[in-house]
């Protein structure tokens, strides 16, 4: 018979094509390795312990928003609404929070709703996307205006500010530990756990070939859908780093994060058209886009090109996220 | 039968008879809305997004994921850039038209090489392309003053040139005759039906196809500059990234024409109708008096409602 024929052929790449296809986000790593000997380099004082801490404390919030946009481009989706299910989010906790109270009872419901509206939003998107068979982009940019019109509906205006005992445990220290440390470790936990389990491997086969994963019987749409609600769900979590971190509600915070979270997908190797990628790495594209602004700042950049050259930079390093991802790809 | 039924599938048809209702539905919502001077007033507005749609299209036409998400940032740099070469006079014209254009041909080549030599995906390229030239924007605000529109360009875009309707509208039906003809009647045209429906057969039969791209995202480029110039024409100075607003109102115009966005399939006259349609869609909500919020849920709840009867993707079969 002629299928017997077929062999897995072994690829004959040399160490660093194994290595790459081993651990796609190796560029991604040395990449952030280097931005931040570069930060060291302009600025020791970036290097601190407690810098670190406030990089991570600022970017914990892209970082989240890079897992979540990951998991819709596994299954070869995109999700344009991405930031404002943040805003939205960051809004409705915020106000509820301040309408019961503060107190660590009104924070934990307050968060609870929160995370059920993520999943809410991730669901409308999945079901329009993957059931109504509407086109990814132009559907979640709807969505998007929708989910923002209803930011703006809880709050017309930025400014109602969270609940002391919120950010003051975001950006404070538990058992002399900075708090985002925490998130940073149950994070890391909870991508090694999801990334075993039967949710991830469907949403990377239907990325890959969305008619042949049909045809071995895979539940294609509920996989799609589900892979939106989980973006909704991380969404959500991305709105409560932002809340810790500006202490304050605004319906269009999350309205420019959008683009940068694709941006953090691509920097860290995976590829847009489904299929193929890691978290880790679009957790390393988020910590890259947060210390190129960081290096451009301490460069001593004039003030009017840092804009233009944070542009630059990281149009450079996404086109080496691609081209890195392809050559471990191959 | 069925061939009615087929016609009046056709997006097309759907747009103009959308058209038809919502202007109907504007004129019960606010008397004079659909009046003589208020749907030319409208039609402006739709030309310049119309006008961004048209490079929009042809990307999206060539296939492979094409897109443009520079457009915006094209649109802002060229309006800053037209209003310091013209400066308010009439002698700046021609100047700011070459600069604009040179401009537009130039980062729409950047993408194009990007997109071929590179094979980076266009929605990469292009959103790296759109960081870039937000920031190109800045550096350019802060250096020098950002310029008045000519009087002239104001007139062409606000006032009756010919038969009562503005320049610019005249330049809109132009454009959609000439990419018509292009599209349908040139090798050029063929060509970007062939790279888009199949790029491989298309370079079998020897279609140099990644200098069609690249020429592309050079059309692109360039339709989104003359947009900006328009832009600046219309609103007499050139403010801070007005053209963020038709990056994504551009993709979905082409949509509600009946484009593809898989590419290789739809025109460019199904896009003029979309982005008619879009526009008055936002007129229409703009007339209401109802909160900024209640305005976006509805805007967005519409688009979806009306993507339903455009390119929904097939079920997926056995």
């Amino acid at each position: 018979m002629a299928e017997t024929a077929t062999v897995p052929t072994y690829r004959r790449a040399g160490g660093i094509g194994r290595l790459l296809e081993r651990y796609p986000f190796l560029p991604a790593l040395v990449i952030v390795a280097a931005l931040l000997l570069l930060n060291g380099f302009f600025s020791p004082n970036s290097l601190t312990f407690r810098a670190l801490t406030g990089l991570l404390s600022t970017y914990m919030a892209l970082i989240l928003l890079a897992i979540a946009q990951t998991y819709v481009v596994y299954a070869g989706d995109i999700d344009l609404s991405a930031g404002a299910i943040l805003s939205l989010v960051n809004v409705a906790i915020v106000v509820l929070m301040e309408r019961w109270g503060g107190g660590a009872g009104a924070v934990f419901l307050a968060l609870a709703i929160g995370l059920l509206l993520g999943l809410a939003c991730g669901l409308v998107n999945g079901l329009v996307v993957a059931a109504l068979r509407l086109q990814a982009i132009v559907a979640t940019f709807a969505t998007s205006i929708f989910f923002t019109g209803l930011a703006l509906y809880i709050l017309p205006v930025a400014g109602t500010p969270a609940p002391a005992l919120f950010w003051r445990t975001y950006g404070g220290r538990l058992f002399g530990v900075p708090f985002v440390f925490y998130i940073l470790a149950a994070l890391v936990i909870l991508l090694a756990v999801m990334s075993r389990t039967r949710l991830v491997t469907q949403l990377l086969a239907v990325g890959d070939d969305q008619q042949a994963a049909y045809q071995t019987g895979l539940p294609v749409i509920a996989t799609r859908i589900k892979g939106y609600v989980l973006c909704g769900l991380f969404s959500a979590l991305a709105a409560f780093c932002i809340t810790g971190d500006t202490a304050s509600g605004d319906p269009l915070v999350g309205g420019k994060m959008t683009l940068y979270s694709v941006a953090a997908v691509v920097l860290g190797g995976s590829a847009l058209s489904g299929g193929w990628g890691t978290v880790v790495g679009s957790l390393l594209g988020a910590l890259t886009i947060g210390l190129i602004n960081s290096v451009v700042f301490f460069m001593g950049t004039p003030s009017e090109w840092q804009n233009f050259v944070q542009g630059l930079a990281i149009l450079l390093v996404l086109m080496a996220g691609v081209l890195a991802g392809r050559r471990a790809r191959s | 039968m069925s061939r009615v039924v087929s016609f009046v599938r056709q997006p097309i048809v759907v747009a103009l008879v959308l058209i038809v209702l919502l202007l109907y539905l504007g004129e019960a919502l606010s008397p004079g809305f659909a009046t003589g001077g208020q749907i030319l007033r409208l039609l402006i507005v739709a030309s310049l997004l119309g006008i961004v749609a048209a490079g929009q299209n042809v990307v999206i036409l060539g296939g492979r994921e094409g897109i443009d998400l520079s457009v915006g940032g094209v649109v802002s740099l060229s309006a800053i850039l037209a209003g310091n070469v013209m400066n308010g006079a009439d002698g700046g014209i021609l100047p700011a038209v070459a600069a604009c254009l040179a401009a537009g041909a130039f980062f729409g080549l950047l993408n194009g090489l990007g997109v071929t030599l590179l094979r980076i995906p266009p929605l990469v390229k292009t959103l790296g392309m759109l960081g870039v030239l937000q920031g190109l924007l800045v550096v350019i605000r802060m250096g020098i003053p950002s310029g008045q529109a000519a009087p002239a360009l104001s007139r062409f875009v606000t006032q009756p040139l010919a038969y009562g309707i503005p320049g610019i509208i005249w330049l809109w039906i132009v454009i959609g005759i000439l990419l018509a003809l292009m599209l349908n009647r040139t090798v050029f045209g063929h060509r970007i039906y062939a790279i888009g429906s199949n790029e491989h057969a298309a370079y079998m039969a020897g279609v140099p196809v990644k200098l069609v791209r690249i020429a592309l995202f050079m059309i692109s480029g360039m339709f989104a500059a003359t947009a900006g110039l328009c832009l600046l024409g219309y609103s007499g100075t050139s403010f801070a990234n007005v053209g963020e607003q038709y990056m994504l109102p551009s993709i979905i115009a082409v949509v509600f024409g009946g484009t593809s966005l898989a590419g290789g399939k739809g025109g460019y006259t199904g896009t003029m109708a979309g982005a008619v349609l879009l526009v008055i869609l936002q007129s229409i909500l703009t007339t209401i008096n109802i909160e900024e919020s209640g305005r976006q849920m509805v805007f967005g709840a519409t688009l979806l409602l009306l993507m339903m009867f455009y390119g929904r993707g097939r079920a997926m079969r056995a």
